[in-house]
């Protein structure tokens, strides 16, 4: 084999692998729109004032949510980075959980916080005032501001992180006063932060499923989302899943090509930054200020983590791990979060050396170009398509021709495996480009291929990424509910499935627990992936 | 180190700037700084990268503070102060200016950091402009001009500031030959206009042409130690300490 037959081979087996990835995503709707001849009918769809009352409502929360948590976000991130003390990395790694936390626990969390039985509730009611009513889009905008303000916040401290260093310098020798600060430097660097982390989170908030579904309230407080999958598992009608499915994915993509307008990479937001000195001086309003503004920031996002942990441990957690239900979901989500970890690596990597490969060819002509596009397209088309708008299509799809349930292991694995992809590829794929950078040349000129140049080039570089990526996908696949909403049954009974259930039927103290093994487990995985971060970064400097 | 007794030997009794026994950690790395910059001279600062220079002015600026050890400037001890508090101006090697304020609201702050500004501070600030041949140039960003017309605005807010001690941290290094010359042409006229005492500045440099042409005594720093300082001349004809001869490049091949 010589290097020539080496890239063909690469190219090949990436060309096919994205082929899989995006015949997948998109199988089962093309299959219906052209064979089936169930395309809806736009025209009435549109006119369904039910149908506008959704996609008015996906909107207006996305909007809401969106304003909130970056309105919040700002103060708390101008606090944090002017004050200056111990906890300050402890905080921004705080930040971090609600990205981790599987959605359904942070779900509960909130309920368990700002419901009616809630703290807060409880708090409210001995003072004689009303109990706070947090279904609707009440909880929506608390439940999506708890996830979505320290996302912001991290986003906006790295921003002030990266001013250069002079300019606090500057700040400090020319005593300016910090309205001046705010002005010159630290408005500025928000500024340039706020459209990405705007655009980032409001195409969350648009394609938001779990939160919507269990803090959602009837009609008047459903997005697209789980308009689809209620048209799919309560109503069934089809034609109306397949028109929203369809306009759900018009908008997500109109989001997305905003979203990478303002350069904001959709499956960023890591790192902890946090290196710049400052040097002007703390007025005494701001010197309380800050203060107040970090606590109050700081408490919002850990008490529900406090709240699953009292709830959590309060429940006879004993009987629950010996139950052989609970054993069942968590073998049965260990299994597939495995098989979906191994197949979205695989998938992953492959794409990503046809990419590498395409990269070092000797002429870029139209036919590489297009290969390329397929490629990259492959590993982000899962932003557009989300979990439960692929499970729909093949939901519809299968039922014309075998068991759908029975086929439910099949479709949740793959779901969740594209699902991880873009996350994936921003992992593995710079380590693979600096592998190809460093020594490509070299192993070009060598003749390595093959089984060689993997061993030799690429497996010593890719070895940490791809670990901190299966365990990435692996705690991605965990704590899905996106795929299991529509194929779950009594025989396919994942975790955050049974807990759904056990909500569902009011068993709380049975939920409270089973959402603190599964925050546990998913944590304890998305620490890995983090630590893993800081040190690459460590080796980085 | 060999250095010691002449540095002390130095000592006036109002230097513009002394660092008595300055301790400073960087990781595993430990400095430690003696040195009087006298006032009204023009000290050069040279050494390897890495030794510790840009180090050495951040703990006189009040940037770093130190582990141990005190700074002076003109005689008071400002260990403890902030940078805002010390008579100092600093130039860094880039980033001197705002990047979305005009070259005049870059030079206006440093006499004020309100919005507006009077009649009689806008005269001063077109006057600084002018000093470094930049009228005219007040409306201009910095995106808009070269390097070196930045470093020129950035001086223009350093003598407008009237501080008696000017660091800088290699503030023209990017620059080429030409403009380095003519950039230190302009300090030195700038720190004798007034008629009175001139500004004492202190400088970090990778040229030791520059220190060659203007400095009156250059200071050698190695492994976070002043190894040597002396005359201009004497310290970079290659005849003193060997140390600073290897690393100009002037000792003979002993290897």
């Amino acid at each position: 084999m010589n290097t020539r037959t080496d890239r063909r081979i690469r190219i090949g087996a990436g060309i096919g692998a994205a082929l899989l990835a995006i015949a997948f995503l998109l199988g089962g709707f093309v299959v219906l729109l052209t064979a089936g001849g169930q395309a809806p009918d736009f025209e009435s769809l549109a006119l369904d004032p039910y149908v506008r009352a959704i996609f008015g409502f996906t909107l207006l929360q996305a909007g809401l949510s969106t304003l909130l948590s970056v309105l919040l976000a700002i103060p708390f991130a101008l606090a944090l980075h002017r004050l200056r003390f111990p906890g300050r990395r402890l905080i921004l790694r705080l930040f971090l959980l609600p990205q981790a936390l599987p959605v359904l626990v942070g779900a509960l969390a909130v309920i368990t916080i700002w419901g009616r039985n809630g703290v807060v509730s409880e708090a409210m009611a001995s003072l004689g005032l009303p109990r706070l009513e947090i279904y609707g889009l009440s909880g929506i905008l608390v439940a999506h501001v708890f996830f979505n303000m320290p996302l912001a916040a991290r986003l906006f401290v790295s921003a002030l992180d990266r001013v250069p260093a002079e300019a606090w310098k500057l700040s400090g020798q020319l005593a300016l006063p910090s309205t001046t600060v705010f002005r010159l430097v630290e408005w500025p660097a928000l500024k340039s932060a706020l459209p990405g982390a705007a655009a980032l989170i409001f195409m969350l908030c648009v394609t938001s499923f779990t939160i919507v579904l269990v803090l959602g309230g009837g009609p008047a407080a459903t997005t697209l989302e789980v308009a689809v999958y209620q048209a799919l598992r309560y109503d069934f009608d089809p034609a109306r899943a397949i028109g929203l499915s369809l306009i759900q994915i018009v908008l997500t993509a109109a989001v997305l090509s905003v979203t990478l307008r303002f350069g904001r990479d959709p499956a960023g937001g890591f790192g902890l930054g946090g290196k710049a000195r400052r040097f002007d001086a703390a007025g005494p309003l701001r010197g309380l200020l800050d203060p107040l503004v970090v606590a109050a920031g700081t408490l919002f996002v850990v008490s529900p983590f406090v709240a699953i942990l009292v709830s959590g441990l309060a429940a006879d957690l004993s009987r629950l791990v010996t139950e052989p239900a609970v054993i069942d979901a968590a073998a049965t989500s260990l299994a597939v979060s495995l098989a979906a970890a191994c197949l979205s690596l695989l998938v992953s990597t492959l794409v990503l050396m046809a990419i590498e490969a395409l990269g070092r060819g000797p002429r870029q002509g139209v036919a590489a170009r297009s290969a390329r596009n397929l490629l990259e397209l492959a590993t982000s088309l899962v932003l557009v398509v989300s979990p439960v708008i692929v499970g729909a299509g093949w939901f519809l799809l299968l039922r014309g021709f075998t068991d759908v349930l029975a086929a439910g292991p099949y479709v949740v694995v793959a779901t969740n495996a594209v699902m991880a992809m873009p996350f994936i590829v921003r992992i593995v794929g710079p380590a693979l480009r600096e592998a190809n950078a460093g020594t490509g040349r070299l192993a070009e000129s060598l003749g390595l291929t093959g089984l060689a140049r993997l061993v030799f080039v690429e497996w010593p570089v890719l070895r940490r990424p791809m670990a901190l990526a299966f365990a990435f996908a692996i705690a991605l696949s965990f704590g899905d509910l996106g795929a299991i909403a529509l194929f779950g049954s009594n025989d396919f009974v994942t975790l955050p499935y049974l807990l759904l259930q056990r909500m569902g039927s009011y068993r709380t103290a049975d939920a409270a627990g089973l959402a603190l093994l599964l925050g546990l487990i998913t944590i304890a995985l998305m620490a890995i992936v983090e630590r893993g971060f800081i040190e690459r970064r460590d080796i980085a400097v | 180190m060999t250095g010691g007794a002449a540095i002390r030997g130095n000592t006036g009794a109002t230097a513009a700037l002394r660092l008595d026994d300055v301790r400073f950690t960087h990781g595993e790395f430990s400095m430690r700084f003696d040195l009087s910059v006298e006032s009204g001279e023009w000290l050069a600062l040279i050494g390897p990268s890495g030794a510790g220079k840009s180090t050495l002015l951040d703990l006189a600026a009040g940037f770093l503070t130190p582990k141990a050890g005190r700074v002076l400037i003109a005689g008071i001890d400002m260990t403890r102060l902030s940078p805002a508090e010390r008579p100092l101006s600093m130039l860094f090697q880039e980033n001197n200016l705002f990047p979305q304020l005009s070259a005049f609201r870059n030079v206006a702050l440093g006499i004020t950091p309100k919005l507006r500004v009077d009649r009689a501070q806008r005269a001063l600030v077109e006057a600084a402009l002018a000093s470094v041949g930049l009228e005219g140039f007040g409306d201009r960003r910095p995106a808009e001009m070269s390097g070196g017309e930045r470093q020129r605005v950035a001086l223009a807010r350093a003598f407008l500031r009237e501080r008696p001690l000017i660091l800088l941290d290699e503030p023209f290094a990017a620059l080429g030959p030409a403009l380095r010359r003519d950039m230190l042409e302009l300090l030195a006229g700038l720190r004798r206009r007034d008629g009175g005492a001139p500004a004492t500045i202190f400088m970090v440099t990778h040229h030791p042409e520059d220190a060659a042409s203007h400095a009156d005594r250059v200071a050698y720093l190695e492994a976070g130690e002043i190894a040597a300082i002396g005359p201009a001349g004497a310290m970079l004809s290659g005849a003193g300490d060997p140390r600073v001869s290897h690393y100009l490049g002037l000792a003979r091949q002993n290897v």
